[in-house]
Order: C-alpha cells, then sequence, then structure tokens
C-alpha cells in the first residue's frame, strides 16, 4: 500500500447511518479546524430518516478558501455497512478508505461495489475501541479524533471543543468523550506512523483565519434577518426552512421577537399579515408544499400591500419530492403565487455575505414597496458551512417607513408613484383599513370598475421604482469577455471554482475569454442584465431544475433567449468537476483532465 | 359616548333589508359606545362573507383578509401590540368551516381577542350553501338530498377545548347581545360569541321566528364556571340555549405568555434593532 500524502486541499467525507452522530463530527471539525487556521467548508447530504439511511458530510480543509462542494473524496470514513456502497460512484483509486474492519470486509464482499472499487482500504479497531469506552455512539467522537491528530490540529483545541460541546450532557458522558477524542488521536498517529498504511496530510495555516467567522447559510440569512429587524416570525416546520426558523426563535430573546410555530402554513403567512399591519417586520420561512399553502395570503399581501417577508428554502417537488435534497425548482412558484397582478421582489443569495445583506434588505424593501420579499433558498445552501472574514454590519441601515396618522389618513390614497405612506393602528388618530377585496382609498371594499383600475395602476406603479431599485448582478471575470456563465442563488461557489480551475490549469488559454455573471436579484432583474447579455457571444445557465426557470424568466423579461443550458436535478447539487467538465465544452476546449469519474444526473441540453 | 360615534355617514351597507346582521351591527355600536372604546385603538379583523363585511360600517381599524383566516391576524395583531381591542367578525362558514383548524388552535393559544361569529346555519354571499351548523335535511342547490351530516357545535368544541368564554346570542335580543358582547370585550382571553342571524334571503328554515321559538336563556342561576354542566348545556338540541355558558377567568393569554413582553409592555414597531446585540452575536461565531 502506498504512502498516501495530500496537500493544500483534502476533502474528507464521513458517512454513516443518521443518529451516529456524524453531524456531531462535521461541527467539531469544522471549528477545530478554522480554529487551527484552515479554510474550511462543509455541506451534508442526507436522507428523510431520523435512523438508519446513509448520510454523508464533506468536509473540505484548505490552505486557500473554499466555499463549494466537489465528488472528490480524498479520504473517506465509513461509519456503517452501507457507506461505502453509498459513494461508491465518487470513490476513486485515489480514495483512502478507512473504516473499522467489520464495514471494510462487508463492502469487500458486496457484489454490487467490490468489482471496479479500486481504492485503499484501511482499517482502524474503531468499533472495538468505541465498546471498550462505554458504547458505540463514541465512535463519531474517535473518528473526529483520528481526523484532527491526522490535520495536525492540537489537542487543547480539540479537547475544548469537546468541552463546549458535552459539558452539559454531564461529567460521565464528558469523560467518555474525552477518552473517545484521545483514542482518536492515538490512532490518528498510527496512521501517520504506519509503514504500510501512511497518511500524511500537509496544510498551511493561516493565523487570520482563526479570527473569521465560521457560519451556514441559514445563520446568514438568520443574521440578516434580525438586522433588518425582524420583530415577528410565524411558520411551520419544513425541511429545510427549519434551521432558519429554530435560528430566529432561539434568538427571540435578545433580539425581542416573536417566534410562533403556526398550526400550518396558513396560518403561519396570515398571522404575519396581521403583525406587519400592526406594524411589526415579519416574515415567515418554509418550503415548497408549505408556501404552495401560503400563495393565496401572499395574493392578500398584494392586494393590502401589507410588507412580508418569504424565506423559501427550496428542495425538490412536485409535492413532497426528496424531503432533504436540494433544488431550484421554485423560482416560479414564488415568481406567480398569489392571484391577480401586483408587484413582488425575489432575492436568491449565492454566498454567505449576500445571504446577510438580501436578507436585511428584504425588511427594508418590503415595507419601503408594502409589498411581499422573497429570499429564494435551499437546502445547499442552508446547510452549507464555511469561514468568511466579516460580514458588513456597517452598512446595515434601517429606514423606518411608518407615519403617525392624522384623522383623515387613507390608506390606499394614490400617489404619484404608487406608495401610500403607510400607517398602522394606534398610532396616531386616522383609522387604518385594509381589505383583501378591492378597496377605495380610504380601504373600504368597493365594485366601482373605475376605482378598480386605478388602483391596480397605483400597485404596478411601484414597480418602476422597484426595478429602479434592482440589485445589479455580479460579474466574475473580466468584463472583456465573449462566453458569459450565468447562475443564480447557490450555484455561485461551484461556477466560481470551477472557471478558477480551468484557468488555474491553464486549459483556457485566453482567460479573459470566459466570465460569470452570478444573479442575486432574480426578479425584477437589474437592467444591466441585458447588457451583460447582449454582449456576450454564448451564454451558458446552470440551473438546479430541469425546465431551465431563471433561462425562461430572462427571456420574459429581456427578451433574450439562452440556447445552452446545464441543468441537474437529482436533488444534488452541482460539483465543481461537473460544472468544470460542462464549462470545457461550452468553451471549446476538450476535456482532457484526468478525473472523469462522472456520472451524469442530469439533463444536458 | 354614543353608538354614532362608531357611525360611517358614506358606508354602502350591501346587506339585505331584513338581514339579522343589521341587528348585531346595531348592537355592536352600542356595546363599544357603552364601554367608551376609542375607534384609533379598535382594529375589526375579518373573513369573507356577508359578516365579514361587518367592519366596513362601522367606525374603526379594519383588517378584512381571507375566507376562513381571520383568526390569524387578529391574533397577531394583538400580539403585535398588546394596546389594541382586537374584534374578529365573521361567518359560520368562515369560521368553522375553512377556517375550523384556527378556530381550534385559537382556542388553544387564547389570545385576549373577541371572536363574534354570526351564525345563520347558511352560506350567505355565496347564496345559500349548506354550512357547517346548517341543520338536517336542509335542502340547497348542491346539497341537493338534503344535509345529512351532523351540525357542527361550536360551543360544545369551544368548551371541551377550554376556551376561556363561550356564550351564544340571538341577534334578534339586542338587549341581551349588548348585555353578552360587553361581557365577551371585557373578558381576558380569546372569547366566542356565537349569534344566532336570520339570513332573511337564504335560510328559509330558521327564520327570526324559528330562533324565538327555539331558543331560551340560561337561567340566572347557571354557573359559567362550571366546565362540565357547561358542556352539557352546548350540547342541547331541540331547544337552544342562549347567554354565558362558560368562563375560565384564569387563563393566561397568548400576548402573556409571550416573553418580549415580560420586561417592557412597548408594542413591537416601537423597538429598535440593538447593533451591539447584532455585532456580539455576530462575534460569536469566530
Ligand atoms: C378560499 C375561498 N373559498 C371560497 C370563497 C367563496 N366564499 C365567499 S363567502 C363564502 C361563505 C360565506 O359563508 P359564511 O361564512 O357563513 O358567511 P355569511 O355570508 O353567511 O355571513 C364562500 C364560500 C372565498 N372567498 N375564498
Ligand atoms: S344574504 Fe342573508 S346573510 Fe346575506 S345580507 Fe342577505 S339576509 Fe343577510
Amino acid at each position: 500500500m502506498p504512502v498516501f500524502l495530500k496537500e493544500e486541499d483534502i476533502s474528507i467525507v464521513l458517512c454513516g447511518e443518521a443518529g451516529q452522530g456524524i453531524q456531531t463530527v462535521e461541527v467539531i471539525l469544522a471549528q477545530a479546524v478554522k480554529q487551527t487556521g484552515y479554510h474550511i467548508f462543509s455541506t451534508k447530504e442526507y436522507m428523510s430518516r431520523v435512523r438508519g439511511g446513509e448520510n454523508s458530510t464533506q468536509i473540505r480543509i484548505s490552505s486557500d478558501r473554499v466555499a463549494s462542494y466537489v465528488d472528490r473524496i480524498d479520504i473517506l470514513l465509513a461509519l456503517s455497512y452501507g457507506a461505502i456502497d453509498h459513494l461508491k460512484d465518487r470513490i476513486s483509486p485515489n480514495t483512502v478508505i478507512i473504516g473499522d474492519p467489520e464495514h471494510i470486509k462487508s463492502a469487500r464482499e458486496s457484489e454490487n461495489i467490490s468489482s471496479g472499487l479500486n481504492a485503499n482500504f484501511i482499517e482502524i479497531p474503531l468499533m472495538q475501541t468505541a465498546e471498550d469506552i462505554g458504547g458505540i455512539i463514541y465512535a463519531n467522537v474517535i473518528v473526529a479524533g483520528a481526523l484532527s491528530c491526522l490535520l495536525d490540529i492540537p489537542k487543547e483545541i480539540f479537547d475544548g471543543l469537546i468541552s463546549d460541546m458535552f459539558a452539559r450532557k454531564g461529567p460521565e458522558i464528558l469523560q467518555n468523550d474525552l477518552k473517545a477524542g484521545e483514542a482518536g488521536y492515538t490512532l490518528g498517529k498510527g496512521l501517520m506512523e504506519s509503514e504500510e498504511n501512511q497518511v500524511r496530510l500537509s496544510l498551511e495555516a493561516h493565523s487570520t483565519v482563526r479570527d473569521e467567522l465560521l457560519l451556514s447559510g441559514t445563520d446568514a440569512a438568520g443574521m440578516g434577518c434580525l438586522a433588518g429587524g425582524c420583530r415577528f416570525m410565524s411558520s411551520y416546520p419544513m425541511t429545510p426552512s427549519t434551521p432558519l426558523q429554530a435560528f430566529l426563535a432561539g434568538n427571540a430573546h435578545d433580539f425581542e421577537l416573536v417566534y410562533e410555530q403556526a398550526e400550518d402554513e396558513i396560518a403561519a403567512i396570515n398571522m404575519a399579515l396581521g403583525a406587519s399591519y400592526a406594524g411589526a417586520r415579519s416574515m415567515v420561512a418554509t418550503s415548497g408544499s408549505g408556501f404552495a399553502l401560503m400563495e393565496e395570503g401572499v395574493g392578500l399581501a398584494g392586494m393590502t400591500e401589507t410588507p412580508v417577508v418569504i424565506y423559501l428554502g427550496q428542495r425538490p417537488g412536485p409535492a413532497v419530492g426528496l424531503p432533504t435534497r436540494t433544488s431550484q425548482e421554485d423560482l416560479n412558484l414564488a415568481l406567480y403565487s398569489g392571484t391577480g397582478e401586483f408587484p413582488r421582489i425575489i432575492f436568491a443569495p449565492g454566498k454567505l455575505e449576500d445571504a446577510f445583506t438580501l436578507s436585511q434588505q428584504a425588511f427594508n424593501l418590503a415595507d419601503k414597496y408594502q409589498i411581499p420579499v422573497f429570499i429564494l433558498s435551499d437546502q445547499y445552501f442552508a446547510d452549507c458551512y464555511y469561514n468568511i472574514p466579516s460580514l458588513p454590519l456597517e452598512e446595515v441601515g434601517n429606514e423606518d417607513y411608518l407615519i403617525k396618522t392624522t384623522p383623515d389618513y387613507r390608506r390606499y390614497l394614490i400617489t404619484h408613484d404608487g406608495v401610500t405612506p403607510r400607517g398602522i393602528p394606534g398610532y396616531g388618530e386616522g383609522m387604518v383599513i385594509v381589505d383583501s377585496d378591492e378597496h377605495d382609498e380610504e380601504g373600504h371594499i368597493t365594485e366601482n370598475l373605475e376605482i378598480r383600475t386605478h388602483m391596480v395602476d397605483k400597485r404596478l406603479k411601484k414597480m418602476d421604482h422597484i426595478r429602479k431599485d434592482a440589485l445589479a448582478p455580479e460579474l466574475v471575470g473580466s468584463d472583456d469577455y465573449a462566453n458569459l456563465v450565468l447562475g443564480w442563488g447557490s450555484t455561485y461557489w461551484p461556477i466560481r471554482e470551477a472557471l478558477e480551475n480551468i484557468n488555474k490549469k491553464g486549459l483556457n488559454p485566453d482567460s479573459r475569454k470566459t466570465s460569470f455573471l452570478h444573479l442575486k436579484q432574480v426578479y425584477p432583474l437589474h437592467s444591466s442584465v441585458t447588457d451583460y447579455l447582449e454582449k456576450a457571444e454564448d451564454v451558458i445557465i446552470l440551473e438546479n431544475n430541469a425546465q431551465g426557470q431563471m433561462a425562461n424568466i430572462i427571456q420574459l423579461e429581456t427578451g433574450l433567449e439562452i440556447q445552452e443550458k446545464f441543468l441537474k436535478y437529482n436533488g444534488m447539487p452541482f460539483s465543481v468537476e461537473e460544472v468544470e467538465k460542462r464549462l470545457l465544452q461550452f468553451m471549446g476546449i476538450e476535456d482532457s483532465g484526468p478525473d472523469g469519474h462522472d456520472k451524469p444526473s442530469g439533463e444536458v441540453l | 359616548m354614543k353608538p354614532r360615534d362608531f357611525d360611517l355617514p358614506d358606508a354602502d351597507v350591501a346587506w339585505c333589508p331584513g338581514c339579522g346582521n343589521l341587528s348585531i351591527l346595531r348592537s355592536l355600536k352600542a356595546t363599544l359606545a357603552e364601554l367608551e372604546i376609542q375607534p384609533e385603538n379598535l382594529v375589526f379583523v375579518s373573513g369573507i362573507g356577508q359578516a365579514g363585511k361587518l367592519p366596513h360600517y362601522i367606525k374603526g381599524n379594519v383588517f378584512n383578509g381571507l375566507h376562513g383566516r381571520s383568526l390569524s391576524p387578529a391574533t397577531a395583531i394583538k400580539a403585535a401590540n398588546p394596546d389594541l381591542i382586537v374584534i374578529d367578525v365573521s361567518g359560520d362558514g368562515c369560521m368553522y368551516g375553512e377556517g375550523g383548524n384556527h378556530f381550534m388552535h385559537t382556542i388553544r393559544r387564547n389570545p385576549d381577542i373577541t371572536n363574534l361569529v354570526h351564525n345563520n346555519m347558511v352560506y350567505g354571499l355565496t347564496k345559500g350553501q349548506a354550512s357547517p351548523t346548517s341543520q338536517r335535511d336542509f335542502n340547497t342547490p348542491l346539497q341537493v338530498d338534503g344535509v345529512f351530516l351532523e351540525p357542527f357545535n361550536p360551543l360544545a368544541v369551544a368548551i371541551a377545548l377550554d376556551a376561556s368564554f363561550v356564550a351564544r346570542a340571538f341577534s334578534g335580543d339586542r338587549k341581551q347581545s349588548i348585555e353578552i358582547f360587553k361581557a365577551a370585550i371585557n373578558h381576558k382571553g380569546y372569547a366566542l360569541v356565537d349569534i344566532f342571524q336570520p339570513c332573511v334571503s337564504f335560510n328559509k328554515v330558521n327564520t327570526r321566528d324559528w330562533f324565538r321559538e327555539h331558543t331560551y336563556y340560561l337561567e340566572d342561576d347557571h354557573d359559567p364556571q362550571d366546565r362540565n354542566l357547561a358542556f352539557q348545556r352546548a350540547t342541547e338540541t331541540g331547544e337552544y340555549p342562549l347567554g354565558i355558558f362558560y368562563q375560565n377567568p384564569d387563563k393566561s393569554t397568548f400576548e402573556e405568555n409571550l416573553t418580549v413582553y415580560r420586561d417592557e409592555k412597548t408594542p413591537l414597531y416601537q423597538r429598535k434593532l440593538d447593533k451591539d446585540k447584532l455585532r456580539a452575536l455576530v462575534e460569536s461565531k469566530r
């Protein structure tokens, strides 16, 4: 067996059953890695069950910044019988598989995988060691310890994290977990010093990384919501929006907000609108099917001109789809939700900083224009973690758009820009009357068809200003491009890293020829999007859906048709490798890379 | 205050002449005047239906939302600003049909709001289909074989869920209705008043006279704190008791249980972002 050496960028995948504590390892390692000064990215994929199944977490550890999912597995830690089978498509001859002898034996014996699986197996007595400490539940911490040792993570850092995490479980459990960590370090040391199975990792640590933030997409969006002055959230649990609900509920005391778990999504959005009517900045968080139930409420927000922020964590549909997987399939649902015609804004963050800023701005813009504003997230984005230097806290500024009413206040006074100064009940002497039926300027129900026309015009007129306020897309690369790669939302980093790799490898002699345009406001589009597209000779769009929903919106908004689409909709995010491969084709460069264990998981249109 | 302080002179009342809703509107104005409630502090929340239009005919703030959904915004309005007096006005279809789930869970939350349900045992606005409270054998263009479902019993359900105030009124008796409305609004916690109300256009069975003949008031010595007795009285059919069936003064309200109001009563809209706390939260992730 050769000595296994790996430098600069290591992809470690832990795979086991639900209930084995893989997420605990993810949390401990992510922190330990960052505190040691390495860059970190982690993402998980999991099945919709509480016990059993096969779940995996990828942890990328790097000397440089990393923020995207890769297919590549350098080290696979197999914690269950099915782990190796589950990941066989991503295992290459360069993969080192470390696991308990039992688990490895079963994989070797499995007809399903033994043929053609050409990896390096290293056996460590994981289960026996765990049993000796107190039970197989300690296997996860042993694994964390072994990896920490291989990564040269100081033991004090590791022990500190273990103590933080398990202290509340009582002294006995904490002692056992510390012992398990110790045992893991011993196993790790064994591997480093082994003659035949030597594993050696070498990374460059940067002291600056230690002081950076380690956040998930959910954390960044949640902090943005708090920054935007969110005071009321009513929601109903649904993956992958539940973590955001938990984030805001968990911060409700400190930030003086009300979180209420509604009886269903219909109640949730109607509550949010009630609280907003009473002046509280309000939001809901949900996912596809839950959002489908909220649709009538979106129309109510449109008709009553009541601000509301809707966080929509996308996952594959139709209906319940793949509950724990990722997708970008609900753009149309967000865009067309609600009866009738009224303005809205849709944001789709692609990086943590954007998630923070866009969420904060969502509240401001919802209040400014008295409309629903969407934050389109997805499972991949919500659940991934990486380190960043800081969040743009200094830029946070919340405008106050509420006015004190006078006795003659009219909630729907027709103004030049369609925006009526917004009063709320109990603040001032006026009456604030809102109605889901068509209404006159006072807010009273009307069937006068002339008023109807004026009110539709009033509501839609806001669109002119909303368009002017639209956020510009981000161009990555030279603005002197011929090829343009388009993406939106969470595909930001995989596309960006793929392009950087192509340039780094020198595969693209004229790197200026291809640039990447990322849309973070997906509706309405910033006016520059048309210019960017018109300038390009060739355009390709990447989307986690089957119909190219963004491409269709672009065509609708700009009249420009995007011919090439790379669409993936099997529930997994784009990996850097597959994007790289597809972009090489797009750029007219043969794919000469050796890492071709790619399996097409979607359609290439 | 006078009932006319709640008049809206330009209101275009769209109800049929003789409709029970007109009496309820008059009783409600008289109630609010007697309680000296300022219209600026009053929020009417309603769903959709003939009953749901009531807020447009009375002075106050209004949130007229979706069919069946009025209790959700009503709860949240009170939670966002507990200084407001919130009265939810809906029909029987709106509240017990489309909104049945919210009815049940609002009772569990116990926000300090008053819920007036105009119960005409029929869908008025959509012209005469059965409602959850329609009596058996009621014939409509949709229930062509007559209603064969058991009527929904809102009072019994509310008492079973330990709603904090449960009463039934009859629109034709304004004097008694005002007394019941006053008690409901003064009650701390969720107060349900199911109001028998004739729909002169679409319910030719349960008419004003029918309600008069089939109702009577609970005895003066009825003890509204006796939940078992209240439940028993709520299940009476044939002759329907009116009055305050049940009252539980000991329940805490939804708003009282919210930690935001534990140390400070300020409505949510008056609270400003604490940037230092936000910075501390962000820093905690380093
Ligand atoms: C979601 C939805 N479904 C159906 C309707 C149509 N609709 C309007 S009012 C109504 C029934 C009203 O009956 P009820 O609540 O008893 O009130 P009433 O008119 O008798 O006062 C219906 C079905 C609607 N507006 N919204
Ligand atoms: S239809 Fe019935 S409920 Fe509606 S206004 Fe006429 S009488 Fe009243």
